[in-house]
């Protein structure tokens, strides 16, 4: 808890630079929440949720652009908008299994790419910039700007990983827990398998739509690339989970915190720092699969967020 | 007479695409293995047939001799070495670890080779046509689909009319009866790894020679190759020639319309086809 | 008596925390028919998967000619001579009748036993070579499933549930020729529900009750009260 105040102050007391890396690292500590959500609860591995990133960016410049919301109305409308968007494309994709299913939202994202790179009004392929009077109409001072968007990124935070966090211990989430640890069992008890995954990845959606508004907020320039980035938006975000434990929602934390120390110091290398994270998510999915978290849980037999409930006798 | 031009390239790139795919539906079949690194591992081996011709100074097609052990070899000790280690009922640890592997196959290709673009060059055969009527058909276009056919028909001969194709079918049907005769699951596992990159092999070689290509573009050739699976049906591989060729039609078409709408037509078929035939249109007969 | 061929020392054997077995004494001679029975979920063939190697013991608990083979993995030990015929045939369904039996000389041993000769043991078999190992009835299936073993030429045969689900009639023609099939110098081990059938096959028998061998001895000297006994774990 103090810490939390501790970082919602930062503003007065961190630097430009610091404070633009901590809200990045807040947005993707949300993402990979989010992605963990998915993956690690509802067991459907999605390497397409860039779709949903891209989609929330983009969002959030037609919507200022051209229908003149401020920019925060059009980060929740394009919320509602992916919601609306994820309801059709489960029914398409849930079609395939397993596997199959995380391409399958890869090709969603492709498909979402190609579109908003035909859109000549957003800049087509090589993309456009936020307006100077939008960006304005946020706070007149960059540096109320700049606080503005750190708030937005820390509150973004604390809302998905709440809503999360209350999502799993609800009767819904211990059902999700149960379709995880076992499909068939869970369906004998009359859980609906399908309606449950639909409910997460439709909510996951326009979860991960909000965040992508607010990481180009941050930008200030989108482009289809930058937008629906396999690397930047999924890869990163896998890494962060499968390192810190998948599964647990103790890990994204500690994965985001090791992802931000590795890539802080790594950065200068360019691609052989990725080779070295794609190396280190091998050897964890093979010697640690539970991660990093998962290594300490059950070395030392805590758990700091519980999620189980305990059976309580009292009459 | 353009469109039917656009069509005869499309089925042409179709047999590209059913080479990048009969790859991934093999160890599929085997093991039930999703390897996210294929394409990758196509892009890979265009850039080891790249540095055998420049290294040896022979042609891309001989370079294939060289090529396609080391792709076995790979596909071997990485299936033993890594992959095998990932089975099992839980989907999570395969998909994560190729998709790591896809990671770092890129960035690995990058620091050998920078991101520049890279062709292999194959001479005359690259403008060489042939005219029917008043189509010009090239003849790389049409040796590869040739070849695709080639490796259909002999992947079909390997699983039916031979001792590994047996072995194969039988591991995949319930591989802890295979061990009680005698075979070792981590070895075959190890076998359909290498012939699946043997394919990847032969399809990185027509890749490079028919297009450039850079580290990046694994990605996309996963992409077609899944469509073309699904769009054929699981567990059929002449239905896999069918759905690279629907893709690939559906490809030039598009492109034909708007050059901005060739891979969004593919993809856009793809999910048409998924929508109404979610099975794609060969799927396997269970037994 | 000819010498130890196979034999268990103290077997524990467990699914993930469930022990199935405890403390199993069992051996068998060169050449030797012996059966184990017991009620259903007395651990008959988590006995004979662990002799197989699908599931893994402890190394010393299992020894095959002296050798301590315990934890090896299934397919050594069947490289070694021990051919499973396991509980359900588990025949492959993508495999035709005739690729069943090949699979079975994947082991690579050599001797009596090939295509032709399990063709004479079973002709039903040579007419339905080419169809799906799944269109056949549960008797042939069985036929192919011993044939598939026998292919492997092994020293050693373990019948999990020769006759379970079986018709009468297919029960007395395995039975009838099970004499053929072992004669090849196999030595087997029999799990049969059937008491009768047991006794009359093998030479001893070992009763399992709850994990444990509660009963075993020579099916001369046994009366069928000691077995009744052991079998229903009646309390002295």
């Amino acid at each position: 808890m103090l810490v939390v105040l501790f970082l919602v102050a930062a503003p007065w007391w961190a630097g430009r630079a610091e404070l633009r890396l901590l809200g990045e690292i807040y947005l993707y500590l949300s993402l990979a929440c989010l992605w963990n959500l998915m993956a690690g609860y509802a067991g459907m591995v999605s390497v397409g949720q860039q779709a949903y990133v891209g989609f929330g960016g983009y969002m959030l410049f037609a919507l200022t652009m051209f229908v003149g919301l401020p920019p925060i109305a059009a980060i929740g409308v394009s919320a509602v908008l992916a919601a609306a968007l994820a309801v059709p494309i489960a029914s398409l994709i849930f079609r395939l299994n397993g596997a199959y299913f995380a391409i399958g939202t890869w090709v969603i994202a492709e498909v979402f790419r190609l579109t908003f790179a035909q859109v000549n009004a957003l800049g087509g392929g090589s993309g456009t910039s936020l307006p100077v009077s939008i960006v304005k109409s946020l706070a007149s001072s960059r540096s109320g700007r700049e606080s503005l968007s750190y708030f937005l990124a820390i509150g973004a935070m604390i809302l998905v990983f709440v809503s999360i966090y209350f999502f799993l211990r609800s009767k819904r989430g211990l059902a999700l827990t149960a379709i995880r640890d076992n499909e068939t069992a869970a369906s004998g008890l009359g859980v609906n398998i399908w309606r449950t995954k639909l409910e997460v990845y439709v909510v996951t959606a326009a979860l991960t739509a909000a965040i992508g508004g607010l990481i180009f907020l941050q930008k200030l320039r989108i482009s289809p690339d930058a937008a629906f980035s396999v690397n930047d938006w999924t890869a990163f975000v896998i890494f962060i989970v499968v390192i810190g434990g998948i599964g647990t929602l103790e890990g994204p934390i500690i994965g985001t915190i090791l992802f931000f120390l590795l890539r802080e110091t790594l950065a200068d290398y360019g691609s052989a720092y990725l080779m070295i994270l794609g190396l280190v998510a091998i050897l964890v999915m093979i010697k640690a699969p539970r991660g990093v978290w998962g290594w300490i849980a059950q070395k030392y037999d805590i758990e700091l967020l519980p999620m189980r409930y305990r059976v309580q006798l009292d009459k | 007479m353009d469109w039917l031009n656009a069509i005869v390239q499309g089925v042409l790139l179709g047999g590209l695409y059913a080479l990048f795919a009969s790859g991934l539906s093999l160890i599929f079949g085997v093991m039930r293995l999703v390897n996210i690194a294929h394409g990758d591992l196509i892009v890979l081996a265009a850039y080891l047939a790249l540095s055998t011709t420049l290294i040896l100074g022979v042609h891309p097609f001989t370079a294939i001799l060289v090529v396609i052990p080391l792709m076995a070899l790979i596909g071997y000790v990485l299936q033993r070495g890594v992959l095998n280690h990932t089975l099992g009922d839980d989907i999570l640890p395969p998909l994560l670890v190729t998709f790591g592997l896809s990671v770092f196959l890129q960035n690995a290709l990058l620091e050998g080779y920078t991101a520049d673009p890279q062709k292999l060059n194959v001479g005359s055969l690259e403008t060489a046509s042939v005219s029917v009527g008043e189509l010009s058909i090239g003849l790389l276009p049409l040796s590869t689909f040739v070849v695709a056919i080639v490796v259909i028909v002999f992947l079909q001969w390997i699983f039916y009319h031979t001792a590994l194709g047996r072995q194969f079918r039988a591991v995949s049907d319930n591989a802890d009866i295979a061990q009680l005769m005698g075979l070792s699951k981590g070895h075959i596992f190890g076998l359909a790894l290498a012939l699946s990159l043997v394919v990847c092999g032969i399809a990185g070689i027509l890749l490079g020679a028919r297009t450039s290509f850079d580290p990046a573009v694994g990605s996309g050739r996963l992409i077609f190759a899944f469509e073309a699976v699904i769009i054929g049906g699981l567990g059929n591989l002449w239905g896999t020639l069918i759905g690279g060729i629907v893709l690939g039609v559906a490809q030039t078409i598009g492109g034909k319309i708007n050059p901005g709408w060739q891979l969004l037509a593919g993809h856009v078929v793809f999910l048409l086809i998924l929508a109404i035939r979610p099975r794609g249109f060969f799927p396997r007969v269970e037994h | 008596m000819s010498k130890v061929l196979l034999q268990t020392d103290s077997l524990n054997a467990f699914y993930g925390d469930f022990q199935a077995l405890y403390d199993v004494d069992m051996s068998v001679c060169e050449g030797e028919t012996i059966a184990i029975i017991g009620a259903n979920g007395a651990g008959k063939s988590t006995l004979l998967r662990s002799i197989a190697g699908l599931i893994k013991t402890e190394p010393e608990s299992v020894r095959f000619d002296g050798t301590a083979i315990g934890n090896w993995r299934a397919d050594k030990i069947a490289k070694q001579g021990i051919a499973l015929i396991p509980e359900g045939r588990q025949l492959f369904p993508s495999l035709s009748v005739e690729e069943n039996l090949k699979l079975g000389s994947t082991v690579g041993r050599t001797g009596h036993w090939q295509l032709d000769t399990v063709y004479q043991l079973f002709p039903v078999l040579k007419e339905r070579r080419t169809q799906p190992s799944t269109s056949l009835s549960g008797g042939q299936q069985q036929m192919v499933a011993i044939g598939r073993a026998l292919m492997s030429n092994p020293e050693v045969l373990l019948f999990d549930e020769i006759s379970l689900g079986l018709a009468p009639v297919i029960i007395n023609t395995i039975y009838e020729q099970l004499p053929n099939i072992i004669s090849q110098g196999a030595t087997a081990i029999i799990i049969e529900q059937d008491v009768g059938r047991a006794m009359a096959a093998a030479s001893r028998v070992y009763c399992l009750i709850e994990g444990r061998v509660k009963l075993e001895g020579s099916t001369h000297e046994l009366t069928r009260e000691q077995i009744t006994e052991a079998y229903f774990g009646v309390a002295a």
